[in-house]
């Protein structure tokens, strides 16, 4: 049992649901209680979807179980074949039918439609969103296109000369981050190489479009945690070869269209000789030098915080201080992204655990999913959204995608909106006691943070007490919070033995702006130990400073 | 797999006479019922969850479930929910399930954590859910043996909120029900006093305690209390209201306990509203004159922000879809105060007792269904073609595409819609979407 606060994705039936959702012509009858439609909701108001998902749910109540929930369950399935006439079907169990155990296949299978029916085993009480998407996606193709798999042995026929070279998309679904505009981007850069894309599945699909995935030269999985179970099938199954960089930032664009390039046996040059963003551009420009090495914190699926990474390392010129997922399934791959930055990932699901390394990282700018946009807002610290679980919010009318050149373009204006410009911040470093410069404010947006106490605080602080209430009215105090936590801490290290704060070197720590000072003084702190010091004067504090100058 | 029939419910009311309510014919109240089974799109209890944990202060929800209920509850509160939440979710994995861990060992272990990340915590729910009820995990001794270890700080209650038992607002039924028991005993010689029972907004709370106050009824409590300790006492000589429609197995309980129900309509628009008090009037044989003269001014007032919107409102065709209960009161509401001519009136359950006064002044002719099939609701609807839906998230942005308007039904249960000062914001809730339609040009 496992004490859950928030959660960052869903139970793996929602997974099923957002391949079904994304699809047409496709119907999923799922076994279930009331209550568990509200998972409908995801789709038509987060995503702003204007039709219901295609799913029916039995909703069988506790007066049904022991009696009829089998009976239930053919009737519902029946009424749904016969109501939206889909060209294939999925059934399954949520996380309660699967504790009844009716056996939702085999149910299914007696019914004899005449259709494809396609069983889902969705261990609710292991498995997740994704990999419930991920295998749903998986079985589809291997049920509708199992029928023309190359025998074992048989080479792939070769194309025939003059005929396009075409590809399938594998990954985007319904309640995905940017998936729509993501597939719209990529379409275009392979139009520009001349490739045809043969089937996107499962976004926008029917289940005769799946049928024909093995018809294509090739794959590319846009999002591996949805696509690369199917691709992995498709490349037995049909000798397909897939692609596997993910076009997030201008570097690995790049380095997709040269691999795609390679695949279909294509001259792309012509597309890496010109500059087709302007994030390049921007970030060389003088004016961004302000973003240099600022500590960012990421955290997200896996596919996005990998490529975030990079992108923020290599074409931000930030300084990567924490990286992490809440995919264990990709867990191996971010942990080896990570060593490129020296540092360990943070592999969790359990945000109190990311809540606790972002307070102690100090960062300078948090990209993460709209978990760490509340942690951040709480701490007063500027943050992107770089990943699902997602808001409505994320689901902007203007065009926005994360891949390509374009997506670079994006995230380079998402990324910098939250942040001060470069002359901004000296403003406010150099005269601190302009009393309409508030110290709260490290982001031009004019949020101001709820409570920023809790960046200063010792860990062991209950992160859960900031209630509404507490923080509406608590809120003009919070830095006095800061410091009163503060003075409490230091009161603790006198006892230890630790050196002692001058008062004038305490009241020249408050300059720094608030959201370093925590850092400034550990350092500081750290500093005067090893010096063997027992008081903090402001010679102290500036040799400090010079100490750990970066 | 729908059941559809129509089943004549030909019970006689327990009262003959229609108190103030104009012409006297019965209503709804000898109309038939359509009860339907088959899917519904509605919320389960734990929804309620959303509104209860900000209504007592000290109180934490701990579900006892799987990750669909933690998704649930984020999902249903994620726009709304700005702080920090008093919920949160022990999500039952396989070694659960499968024996390898003892689950009530592994639940102390969770309210461990949580009481110790939370001493500010004075009262914890366990909310049973699907998966919990399934495998039959007893939430009730779990919450005796934690009430035990952490009684007097922490006290320690159950209660369901699962999707085989409850619709969403049945879940806050289920939670001050498993309150009732813990109300102190009233004295003996305890003078009358009175029970208002159902989560308020506190600004709708503070107008009712001013209201009685004036009317010299009292002593007032309200069921649930902003804070754990206050839990009202109760006995022969408590009286109750009840605010909210869907409170059948709280008012069994406090009928258990002694106290007697004051049969009104909801306090839902001024007509309700006044009946709901005066009922409480005539309990404590406060003069006419007096009522007359404490609630004209806010009857008044509230007269006069609903007439804003009557016109918007008046002929308007209205089909509700089932979702907290609250519709045959604002049904009613909406058809004698707003003029608006009412197609349907589902509701996931009718309780016909605590309903009797407002199916009385349900006006005849309207279909009334109970329960639901969504498909074959749909289906109706679009038959009707009406002015104005109300209906939950999954259904609205669909019809809206489909070119039909829509209320949000949850914005029923999260606004503050009770009482003569929220009359106008209760009208003004359905005219918006109608204003709107008339505002946009793309």
């Amino acid at each position: 049992m496992q004490l859950t606060l928030w959660t960052y994705e869903g139970p793996p039936h929602v997974g099923a649901m957002r391949v079904a959702t994304a699809m047409k012509g496709l119907h999923y009858v799922l076994h279930a209680p009331q209550g568990d439609t509200y998972a409908d909701l995801l789709f038509t108001m987060i995503e702003r979807r204007n039709h219901r998902p295609p799913v029916t749910y039995t909703t069988f109540q506790a007066r049904d179980l022991g009696s009829d929930t089998a009976v239930i369950f053919k009737e519902a399935m029946l009424s749904a074949y016969e109501r939206f006439k889909p060209q294939a079907m999925l059934v399954g169990s949520s996380c309660t039918a699967e504790l009844i155990q009716d056996d939702p296949a085999g149910l299914a299978k007696a019914l004899n439609l005449p259709i494809p029916v396609v069983p889902l085993e969705l261990p609710s009480y292991q498995r997740k969103e994704n990999w419930g998407a991920s295998e749903t996606f998986y079985h589809l193709t291997r049920t509708l296109c199992g029928p023309k798999a190359l025998p074992p042995g048989a080479e792939r026929p070769a194309r025939a000369d003059g005929a396009p070279v075409t590809c399938n998309l594998l990954g985007p679904t319904a309640l995905g981050f940017r998936h729509r505009d993501d597939v719209t981007e990529i379409t275009r850069i392979l139009d520009a190489m001349d490739i045809t894309v043969n089937v996107v599945a499962p976004l926008d699909a029917t289940p005769m479009d799946v049928a024909c995935l093995g018809e294509a030269d090739f794959n590319i999985v846009m999002y591996p945690e949805l696509g690369e179970t199917t691709a992995k099938w498709l490349e037995r199954a049909f000798r397909q070869p897939t692609v596997r960089t993910v076009p997030i930032g201008v570097g690995a664009t790049k380095r997709f269209i040269t691999e795609v390039a390679e695949i279909a046996g294509i001259d792309a040059q012509h597309m890496l000789d010109r500059e087709l963003s302007r994030l390049p551009w921007y970030s060389r420009s003088i004016d961004s030098t302000y973003l240099t090495g600022k500590r960012v914190f990421i955290f997200g699926d896996a596919t996005h915080a990998i490529a975030a990474a990079e992108v923020a390392a290599d074409e931000f010129g930030f300084q990567v201080v924490g990286l992490g997922t809440y995919a264990r399934e990709q867990a191996r791959d971010v942990r080896e992204a990570a060593k490129r930055y020296g540092l360990e990932a943070l592999i969790t699901d359990d945000y109190l655990e990311v809540e606790d390394q972002i307070a102690e990282l100090h960062p300078e700018l948090v990209l993460g999913t709209q978990m760490e946009r509340h942690i951040a807002k709480r701490f007063g610290i500027p943050c992107a959204v770089i990943s699902a679980p997602v808001h409505v919010h994320d689901y902007p009318a203007r065009y926005s995608p994360q891949m390509g050149f374009e997506g670079a373009n994006v995230i380079f204006d998402t990324w910098v909106h939250p942040l001060m410009m470069g002359l901004e911040e000296h403003l406010l470093g150099m005269f601190r006691e302009d009393f309409e410069f508030n110290d709260q404010t490290p982001s031009h947006l004019g949020h101001k943070p709820e409570n920023a106490a809790p960046v200063d605080r010792p860990t062991s602080t209950p992160a859960l007490t900031q209630d509404l209430d507490v923080a509406v009215i608590q809120r003009p105090q919070a830095d006095m919070q800061a410091d009163m936590q503060a003075d409490a801490q230091a009161e603790i290290k006198t006892d230890a033995g630790a050196p002692v704060w001058a008062a004038e070197a305490e009241k020249e720590l408050k300059k720094i702006p608030f959201f370093v000072r925590g850092k400034a003084r550990r350092n500081t702190e750290a500093f005067a130990a090893t010096q063997g010091l027992t008081t903090i004067t402001l010679d102290t504090l500036y040799d400090a400073k010079a100490h750990f100058a970066r | 797999m729908s059941d559809t029939a129509y089943s004549l419910d030909t019970r006689p009311e327990a009262r003959g006479t229609a108190g103030s309510n104009g012409p006297s014919n019965n209503g709804c109240t000898d109309a038939p019922v359509l009860k339907e089974r088959g899917q519904r799109e509605v919320f389960c209890g734990l929804t309620g969850i959303v509104w209860m944990h900000r209504k007592i202060q000290d109180a934490f929800f701990l579900v006892v479930g799987s990750r669909t209920c933690a998704h649930l509850i984020q999902s249903a509160a994620g726009v709304m929910i700005f702080a920090e939440p008093r919920f949160g979710t022990a999500i039952i994995d396989e070694r659960d399930l499968a024996g390898l861990a003892d689950a009530n060992e592994e639940l102390d272990k969770c309210v461990e954590r949580l009481l110790s990340r939370r001493p500010d915590i004075k009262m914890l729910f366990l909310v049973g859910s699907c998966p919990s009820e399934v495998i039959k995990l007893d939430l009730s001794r779990a919450a005796q043996r934690l009430s035990r270890r952490h009684m007097p700080d922490v006290r320690v209650l159950n209660y369901s909120g699962s999707g085989i038992e409850t619709t969403f607002t049945q879940g806050e039924d289920a939670c001050l029900a498993s309150l009732v028991p813990e109300m102190p005993a009233e004295a003996a010689n305890a003078d009358q006093s009175l029970i208002v029972v159902g989560a308020l907004a506190d600004v709708v709370e503070d107008q009712f305690r001013r209201l009685f106050a004036m009317l010299g009824i009292g002593p007032v409590t309200f069921l649930p209390p902003r804070r754990a300790a206050d839990l009202p006492a109760v006995g022969p000589n408590t009286r109750f209201l009840l605010a909210q429609p869907f409170l059948a197995d709280t008012a069994r309980s406090l009928e258990e306990r002694g106290a007697k129900r004051l049969s009104a309509p909801f306090p839902l628009g001024e007509e309700g509203t006044t009946g709901w008090l005066e009922a409480a009037a005539q309990a404590w044989n406060i003069p006419a004159e007096t009522f007359e003269a404490v609630t004209r001014p806010a009857r008044e007032r509230a007269k006069t922000a609903i007439a804003h919107y009557r016109d918007a409102l008046q002929g308007k065709r209205l089909f509700f879809f089932p979702d907290s209960q609250l519709e045959p009161p604002i049904a009613r509401f909406l058809a004698r105060e707003c003029g608006v001519d009412l197609v349907e009136v589902g509701t996931p359950f009718l309780h016909r007792e605590h309903l009797s006064e407002e199916l009385k002044m349900l006006p005849e002719g309207l279909r009334l269904s109970e329960g639901q099939d969504v498909d074959l609701q749909l289906d109706r609807c679009r038959a009707d073609a009406p002015d104005l839906v109300v209906c939950g998230l999954g259904l609205a942005n669909p019809l809206e595409a489909e070119g039909i308007a829509t209320k949000w039904s949850i914005e029923l249960v999260f606004t503050p819609i009770h009482g003569y000062e929220q009359a106008g914001d209760l009208a003004e809730l359905f005219r918006r979407p109608l204003d709107r339609r008339g505002r946009l040009k793309v």
